[in-house]
């Protein structure tokens, strides 16, 4: 009677040892062990990745390694430059006037920028039941019925999968399908400027689609190739052509966004048919790419998987690089074929603790570092210089230190009549601008960074970060206006030059000069929780400093948007992240017709100045060069002089990685590193054992404690037991 | 009985219209539509179009509660409450805001809630009611003391703390299980042997002084005197009559929540990294997704109703006397 539970128990206890391997708490399968696997994280589910909606990093990290546009940022080389991916080479415009004649690219006559571009042949699409054939060479799986699609749930259900080559014609058809009204594409707008007849074509195929649901046929496939555009064509098989409005250089960093990359139509017409939206299978939640990768196992829920795409035609290491690249290990496999890693597993986490836990336990490759984890995985020098603790050393970890092509900044709203400098009087004007380069200099971003980012960051001098063009260091770049350059280093001002700034706006001591009252300033923020307190209580001893009283005004991210949206904000602080490493990316977030209360724009602090809007309508069109140089000098000395940010800071990203991955260099543009990293799989076992032994003697020690904890009741109910007995 | 039943699941209908309502206000008040179409559009390069166009397609460009435009019964059921109100009665969730089934989501998601909820709830159950025993049988003596001690510490300590102090010693320091993750299968187990300890050791403090306070007073009755009087032994005593006798109060407290077990747990499964229901709402509620969240909600309320009538139907297995009419 009692055999069987324990059967039971031996079997359980079997299986879980069973599943454990040679240590017990590896997350991952025990037969996996040893294989060529890069394991990653992720701590927000993807929201699209579909190619021409997909807009975020989360998203990038899968679709990155999934499509190909047709250039693609140097692995290796900084500042950052674009070279060919799918393209046989990175396309140089050739210019045209009204009438379509070539002209000169510095002629004031160009009218069209012109890219052509070829891509390689022989590229293939990963194995995809959207090219699935029959024996009579039909395409298998493209007049499904609904009840044909019963027993599918999910893209390997399809037992069938075959490929294509990729061809001219696909790029063409992804660029329609920015301007697709069943899709949301972010860059529709944008591109619509830019792209001839992109516009036109959008309202093509609203009316198109329009006409389809007054038919009674909504959401019925919609064959963008039966509609032209204007300014895309193909050429042949392996060519095509867009034409752009006017002279537009940063389009060539587009091409190397997934924005611009294929997509077949096949796909498009397999996801369109009805019954497949139902079961999710949609090209939102199924990427198809030429890439290096495909995705396997999307469930964003708890892990998603790539794999090699068997069809891949695989691509060569970089034989070049930046300086000390070599001596650093990332030439080593200069001219090998990618990728090097089979599969990429990365696994949902959604609180930092397991996640910074599994990665010391050997379980993630590599992890950022939180501000909790800092002290433990970073030690800095007295000189500034950052290097691993000794606990991580010990483990091999190294640390890759980068600075990201970000700006984080303290806005004065433009629109605000206080601190702005949209007043139509102009000693108001005045008065204003040298309030708020007080209070630029006031904040110390210097004590920010050290307090909040843990040394992560630079102070900002200027919107351009380090590596971008445009970007100047030294004294030659500081700001003038808040720093001195001092024993070859910038310094800060001192309060009292803020203070004589603060009286000469007409508030001395904080106070305004005419009723003596005293000045009150409101910062709009999201911070309103318990540890955003010290976040709150630095702002408001910096504004001290002057005696301005700061008030913070807490409002959910929503109520900020909008308050940024209406100009309704009288300070706030915000960054920007760069699309693409071109300084126009920054200087355009003053450019007065884009602000963000008038047009919706991304100048959210409504700025506006006639001389810095018509530098930047030059600036943003000219190759990177002395002359390009010398105009974004003045537009940053405009900057400086009006102060509309307090420059923040540049942040520095810091990751940590594990010794047994080699060829990994932050690269903050490119988002299709995992077909470069190479990892020593049994390195990494051999440090996962030792790392990760079982302890078992606390379950002996539990035990007795359990045990003795027992005993008191065990004896004392024998006793009763046996106290009533004698009774 | 059946008349009961039928009666109570036509109760539920205006009280589940009324939750509705409730959390239709309480997520429009703090947001609008636009802000939700922000959220899925994101941050950078967003058009007004754009957000009018989203907003369009998945029925928000209409007025929340009244239609003053629309003409007759339109006037209501041309209106963003009633469109994605209704449907939740025959139980079509429709689509997430990022276009995903929400039906198809819940499907998946709920093995893995139940694989923590259901063993936590029965181990869980029997820990405590045995403990809750225990320190009945030895009541006014020191052990009944210290136990009670023991349970004040431990429902005095945050939930958070045993889940991070958990992983940190059994995963993190002694190596015996994984930290978070999931995996289907007879290897699911390793995953949840953590997160199910955890949340039973996190339960043991509150719940065994509830049912001991229940056993004492029990034990205090007549009966129980008469049974003692007529020579049964203290076990017999206790998991024969006192324990069938406090049933009442015991099942008015656990029946009601079996069928939220489906629902899951919020902090167990994020940290745990388990990819069930409560991690969904979770996910929903920071992505402003109000399609997943009403949901959620409606499915809460339901299984609440459900509780609460299976625990009604459960005092007449326990009790003999109580009859529902």
């Amino acid at each position: 009677m009692h055999e069987f539970p324990r059967h039971v128990w031996l079997l359980v206890f079997a299986v879980f040892l069973g599943g454990c391997g040679e240590v017990w708490n590896n997350p991952y399968p025990a037969q996996d062990g040893g294989s060529n696997t890069f394991y990653s994280a992720f701590t927000e589910r993807p929201k699209h990745l579909d190619p021409v909606q997909s807009y975020s990093e989360d998203e990038a990290e899968f679709n990155a390694q999934i499509y190909e546009p047709p250039l693609q940022y140097h692995y290796l080389k900084r500042p950052y430059a674009l070279v060919p991916m799918t393209a046989e080479a990175v396309p140089r415009p050739r210019y045209e006037d009204a009438a379509g004649r070539p002209v000169a690219a510095d002629s004031p006559r160009v009218a069209f920028s012109v890219y052509e571009i070829r891509i390689k042949p022989g590229i293939l699409y990963q194995p995809h039941p959207a090219f699935a054939r029959d024996e009579t060479g039909r395409l298998r799986y493209h007049d499904l019925r609904r009840e044909d699609l019963a027993s599918i749930y999910a893209l390997r259900d399809f037992p069938n999968t075959g490929t294509r080559e990729l061809t001219a014609a696909d790029y063409v058809y992804q660029i329609k399908r920015l301007a697709h009204p069943r899709l949301h594409s972010p860059v529709l707008g944008l591109m619509s400027e830019y792209i001839v007849g992109l516009r036109e074509f959008a309202q093509r195929l609203k009316q198109e689609d329009a006409a389809l649901a007054a038919a009674g046929r909504r959401g019925a496939w919609l064959d963008l190739t039966r509609f032209p555009l204007a300014g895309v064509e193909t050429l042949d098989t392996y060519s095509y052509r867009i034409r752009i409005k006017g002279r537009y250089p940063q389009f060539a960093y587009w091409l190397a966004m997934n924005f611009f990359a294929p997509v077949p139509i096949e796909a498009d017409r397999f996801f369109a048919q009805l019954g497949m939206a139902e079961k999710n299978l949609t090209l939102d939640w199924y990427p198809i790419g030429t890439g290096p990768y495909m995705l396997t196992e999307n469930n964003p829920n708890a892990r998603m998987v790539l794999e090699r795409n068997p069809n891949y035609r695989g691509e060569a290491y970089p034989n070049e690089g930046e300086q000390g690249d070599a001596a650093a290990g990332l030439l080593a496999d200069a001219g090998k074929r990618m990728p090097f890693v089979d599969k990429v597993v990365f696994s949902r986490e959604r609180e930092g603790i397991p996640y910074w836990n599994k990665f010391l336990q050997g379980y993630y490759d590599s992890s950022g570092i939180s501000s909790d984890s800092f002290d433990q995985a970073v030690r800095v020098s007295v000189e500034g210089e950052a290097a691993v603790s000794p606990e991580m050393a010990a483990r091999g970890i190294r640390l890759e230190a980068s600075v990201g092509t970000a700006t984080r900044y303290f806005a004065f709203n433009w629109l605000d009549p206080v601190v702005g400098g949209g007043q139509a009087d102009a000693a108001a004007r005045e008065r204003a601008r040298k309030l708020r380069q007080a209070i630029s200099i006031a904040l110390d971003w210097e004590e920010f960074i050290s307090i909040f980012a843990n040394g992560r960051g630079i102070p900002g001098q200027g919107p351009i970060p380090p590596g971008i063009f445009g970007f100047k260091a030294g004294e030659a770049g500081i700001n003038p206006v808040v720093y001195d350059w001092s024993n070859g280093a910038s310094q800060r001002k001192s309060i009292e030059v803020a203070k004589r700034l603060l009286a000469e706006a007409g508030y001395p001591d904080g106070r305004e000069a005419k009723s003596g009252q005293p000045l009150v300033l409101y910062l709009d923020t999201t911070d309103r929780g318990p540890g955003d307190k010290p976040r709150l209580d630095w702002y408001r001893k910096q504004f001290a400093k002057l005696s301005i009283q700061l008030e913070i005004r807490g409002t959910d991210y929503n109520r900020f948007q909008e308050k940024v949206r209406k100009g309704a904000a009288q300070m706030f602080a915000w960054g920007w992240n760069a699309d693409y490493p071109d300084p126009e990316n920054f200087l355009f977030l003053f450019h007065g017709p884009q602000s963000r209360a008038r047009t919706q724009g991304e100048n959210a602090a409504n700025y506006a100045n006639a001389e810095y809007d018509r530098l930047f309508q030059q600036v943003k069109h000219m190759d990177n060069g002395p002359a390009r140089q010398a105009l974004i000098d003045r537009m940053t000395a405009i900057l400086h002089e009006d102060a509309p940010w307090s420059f923040g800071f540049h942040p520095k990203d810091y990751g940590l990685i594990h010794g047994w991955v080699t060829n990994l260099k932050p690269n903050h543009m490119a988002r299709n590193g995992l077909k470069y990293r190479r990892i020593d799989a049994a390195l990494r076992e051999r440090s996962r054992a030792e790392w990760n032994r079982p302890v078992l003697w606390p379950l002996g020690l539990i035990a007795a404690l359990i045990a003795a904890s027992a005993a008191p009741a065990v004896i004392g109910w024998r006793r009763r037991e046996q106290s009533r007995g004698g009774a | 009985m059946l008349a009961y039943i039928v009666r109570r699941l036509l109760y539920a209908i205006p009280i589940l219209i009324g939750v509705n309502l409730l959390t239709f206000a309480l997520f429009f008040v703090v947001n609008t539509p636009d802000d939700m179409a922000r959220m899925q559009l994101g941050v950078k390069r967003v058009t007004p179009e754009a957000i009018e166009k989203w907003k369009a397609e998945r029925g928000y460009d209409k007025p929340l509660l009244y239609n003053g435009a629309a003409d007759g019964a339109e006037k209501v059921t041309s209106t963003i409450f009633f469109e994605k109100s209704v449907k939740l009665f025959v139980f079509d969730f429709g689509r997430a805001d990022d276009g995903r089934d929400i039906g198809h989501e819940i499907r998946t998601r709920m093995g893995p809630s139940l694989a923590i909820a259901v063993p936590t709830f029965v181990l869980g159950l029997f820990v405590t009611v045995s403990f809750a025993l225990l320190l009945a049988f030895f009541r006014a003596t020191y052990l009944d003391f210290w136990g009670v001690v023991v349970c004040v510490a431990m429902m005095s300590v945050s939930s958070l703390f045993y889940i991070i102090g958990g992983q940190y010693l059994v995963s993190k320091v002694w190596h015996l299980v994984p930290i978070s993750g999931y995996a289907g299968g007879p290897d699911a187990m390793r995953f949840l042997l953590l997160p199910v300890l955890i949340s039973v050791v996190a339960g043991i403090g509150s719940s065994t002084r509830w049912y001991r306070t229940i056993f004492l007073e029990e034990i205090g009755k007549d009966y129980v005197r008469t049974a003692r009087a007529k020579g049964l032994s203290e076990p017999t005593v206790l998991f024969r009559h006192v324990l069938k006798n406090a049933m009442i109060p015991i099942l008015t407290g656990v029946v009601v929540v079996i069928p939220l077990l489906f629902m899951g747990s919020l902090l167990v499964e994020s940290f745990f990294g388990v990819p069930g229901l409560g991690s969904y709402t979770i996910d929903a509620i920071n992505a402003q997704d109000f399609a997943v969240v009403r949901s959620m909600v409606f499915i809460g309320s339901l299984l609440y109703i459900v509780g609460l009538l299976l625990t009604d139907l459960s005092y007449t297995l326990v009790d003999p006397r109580v009859r529902l009419q």
